[in-house]
């Protein structure tokens, strides 16, 4: 048998099994009913202790969503889902409101996150740094279990720079002026079919504020677990960099392998003031079904960034790798004069997963800049579109965008797509579209064969080179991480 | 050591090694001289597992192991090391990270202990700094940008590092000039010993002036149609090969 053809069959064989984050944790749960209604609504914000303009926007929000039709325009397709069929609400059960330190989290949940391999206690982080593990700077957490933060670590750390780090649950309380400002202002309630939803629905998420000239001492992360079944995990972002303002922001996520799929629906919200800078990478990997296409995450998510003071910069950085169904276009809106928007992408694909993200670069202000950088991998009987959409408005003198797409195709099973918008409303604007599509060369794997190397550590270091532009934008730890979560994600899909 | 029985293979249905006999004891050095189109990339790309090219008959041991049966990453592990006629292009993947890789995997396979970074860069920069290469190319990305020059030297710097058993040079002389040639010739030699052998694939007689073969064979057509000793390069390199040719089919 070729070699293509008999790997292409072991890849049915092995993948199922190399899903390394799919193992369940037993709690017991406050489940909200299953179905969506006021009545779901008016529950989630009674669980949370909201003030009453924020159940206002959420129902305002479902309204909108009841007169919205499900977008079909995205190359993916999917059985319909059954919105009445989801839990809106679970949460591990506890006493009294929130844990309030570390060790009131339940054992259980600090093992899940143990097991996952996100450190959660403070102080062996801070041991471990002392003991002179000093690669491994301390980083700040906010661990979102199914609709609920359960932790979020060195909060008063960050405090003391002037950094609010919290749930956004958390922040509703304690911040509401802020929340209140911000919240919808850059996605707003009615923006598309599932940034309502979630505008209605949203459980949990991370705020994070950072206010005037403050550097943030340390790289700030979200860790994102569906856990409980037949939910929905709704999470809503909102990050804040005030003028001169600087942050990188990290989001994480797994999920148990289960055979039906599960809905994840996120919101983030970026807002950037004067030469304020907002990094926000995320390493997606929700459990992408088997080898057959049975279960995995519909990973539906609208995330944009407003630049809205001169000289700002926001970059998307994501390695995506996950997830059944991914549509997901980080955004962003160039407002101020000179700012910047960056988008690189790594998109991977294998079974039955499909994918369609990209960007849109919206160039408001006078010098805007962006660039875009995504590399799509496609294996098995995979399909991956990306979708990007630059789009100069007429003030925008001058502005420039430099676009570069890269597909991988691994086996001659899967698809690769390249579908760019490009709409220019001022004639001083630039526009750069670089695009190609290749297939690995056997060349290229039998030199590193011939070096010693087994047919996957070669894939696996060819894929790194192909994705390397991207990667090298990751903080450095996580390129480490990213660059193994690749070679997983493609284990036996080639020959 | 490495044996050779009878061995005939295609590429696409197209015979291209039509009976090749060749022994190479250990510790000798093997030149293989012909014509292009001989089949002498062939001959080295079988050797050393390319998918694409079907053995259909004949034999291949090395140590008594069948190396037609295995995988190219094993035979590598075995100590078989092929430096490619033209070495391939790995976008975005540095040099000294393949380079680590390679000899990770292979010091793996052999039971012997991975070299940590520190290990392996002193290794690797004293063995750049006898191929008179710069430091800069370990880190530039494999292949990529690289002269014609620089490629091969490359590939010595990997046989160097992996210390093989057995060296396959396909027309590694090609495209150097002759300050290169000579410092590539001293890369080889510098591995020559009881515990290593070659098969030195070249066009010219120029390359074994600096490597002195122990034996030389005249490949054409997919046979061995002559074996000597180094006077025969000096021999072709005088008449040609047209005459040898010639008088092969004579004698046929
Ligand atoms: N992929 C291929 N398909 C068909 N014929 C090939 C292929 N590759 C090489 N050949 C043929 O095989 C013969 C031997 O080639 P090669 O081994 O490269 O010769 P040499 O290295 O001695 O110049 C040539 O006639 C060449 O055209
Ligand atoms: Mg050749």
């Amino acid at each position: 048998m070729p070699a293509v053809a008999e790997t292409l069959e072991t890849v049915s064989a092995v993948t199922g099994s190399t899903y390394k984050w799919g193992f369940e944790t037993d709690l017991e749960m406050d489940l909200a009913p299953k179905g969506l209604n006021e009545d779901t609504i008016r529950l989630i914000s009674d669980r949370k202790g909201e003030p009453e303009w924020l159940l206002a926007w959420r129902l305002k929000a479902f309204a909108i969503w009841q007169k919205m039709e499900e977008p079909h325009w995205a190359k993916p397709g999917y059985p319909v889902i059954d919105y009445q069929d989801i839990h809106y609400y679970a949460a591990p059960k506890k006493k009294g409101s929130g844990p309030k330190s570390l060790d009131e989290v339940d054992p259980e949940l600090l093992r899940t996150y143990e097991k996952l391999g996100i450190p959660l206690k403070e102080q062996a982080i801070l041991a471990g740094v002392e003991q002179g593990d000093e690669e491994r700077l301390p980083m700040a957490v906010d661990a979102v279990f199914d609709s609920v933060s359960v932790a979020t670590t060195f909060r008063s750390t960050l405090a003391k720079a002037g950094v609010i780090f919290c749930s956004i649950s958390d922040a509703v309380r304690e911040y509401p002026d802020l929340v209140r400002e911000y919240l919808g202002s850059v996605v707003p309630a009615g923006d598309n079919f599932f940034a309502a939803l979630n505008s209605a629905v949203f459980t949990d998420g991370s705020f994070v504020f950072i206010p005037k000239g403050v550097k943030c001492p340390m790289e700030l992360s979200t860790y994102f677990r569906i856990n409980a079944k037949n939910t929905g995990q709704f999470e809503r972002t909102l990050i804040i960099a005030e003028d001169g303002a600087s942050v990188s922001y990290l989001e994480g996520c797994t999920a148990p392998m289960r055979d039906e799929n599960q809905l994840h629906a996120a919101v983030v919200e970026l807002v950037a003031m004067d030469d304020a800078k907002i990094k926000y990478s995320t390493v997606q990997n929700w459990y992408p079904g088997d080898s057959e296409g049975r279960g995995g995450i519909y990973n539906f998510v609208t995330k944009r960034g407003a630049c809205r003071g001169a000289r700002s910069r926001i970059s998307w950085t994501q390695v995506e790798t996950g997830s059944a169904i991914t549509w997901k276009y980080p955004s962003c809106i160039l407002i101020g004069d000179g700012s910047v928007g960056e988008f690189y992408s790594v998109a991977v694909t294998n079974n039955h997963q499909q994918a369609d993200t990209g960007t849109k670069m919206i160039h408001i202000g006078r010098n805007t800049n962006s660039t875009i950088i995504a590399k799509t991998i496609s294996a098995g009987h995979s399909d991956s579109t990306y979708r990007g959409l630059v789009r100069m408005m007429p003030k925008a003198q001058n502005a420039r965008n430099f676009t570069q797409c890269d597909s991988l195709l691994i086996g001659d099973q899967c698809g690769a797509h390249t579908v760019p918008y490009i709409e220019s409303r001022n004639p001083s604007a630039k526009i750069e579209h670089e695009a190609t599509t290749s297939k690995i060369a056997e060349d290229q794997l039998f030199y590193c064969r011939s070096r010693g190397l087994s047919e996957e550590d070669a894939v696996g270091l060819i894929v790194n080179g192909f994705c390397k532009d991207v990667l090298k934008e990751l903080p450095m730890e996580f390129a480490v991480e990213a660059q193994k979560l690749l070679a997983i994600s493609l284990e036996g899909s080639v020959g | 050591m490495l044996e050779i029985k009878g061995l005939t293979a295609e590429i696409d249905g197209k015979q291209i090694l039509k009976g090749i006999d060749l022994t190479i004891p250990q510790g000798e050095v093997h030149a293989v001289m012909g014509p292009n189109g001989a089949g002498k990339s062939t001959l080295s790309y079988v050797l050393s597992g390319r998918e694409g090219y079907e053995v259909t008959g004949g034999t291949a041991t090395f140590f008594g192991q069948d190396i037609l049966a295995m995988e190219p990453e094993e035979r590598a592990a075995a100590g078989i090391f092929l430096a490619f006629q033209y070495p391939v292009e790995l976008p975005g993947v540095g040099n000294a990270n393949f380079l680590r890789t390679a000899l990770n995997s292979v010091r793996r396979a052999r039971g012997e202990g991975e070299l940590d970074a520190v290990q392996f860069l002193k290794q690797a920069r004293a063995a750049v700094k006898k191929l008179a290469m710069s430091e800069d190319m370990l880190k530039r990305n494999v292949n990529v940008g690289f002269s014609g020059g620089e490629k091969k030297r490359n590939e010595i710097l990997q046989m160097t590092m992996l210390q093989p058993k057995l060296a396959l040079l396909d027309e590694t002389d090609s495209g150097l000039d002759i300050d290169a040639l000579r410092i590539v010739a001293e890369g080889v030699n510098a591995s020559r010993g009881p515990n290593f052998s070659a098969l030195v694939i070249t066009h010219y007689q120029r390359l074994l002036d600096y490597i002195v073969p122990d034996h030389v064979h005249v490949l054409a057509d997919g046979r061995i149609i002559r074996s000597g000793g180094p006077e025969l390069a000096k021999e072709l390199e005088a008449d040609g090969y047209a005459g040898i040719i010639g008088e092969a089919a004579e004698a046929a």
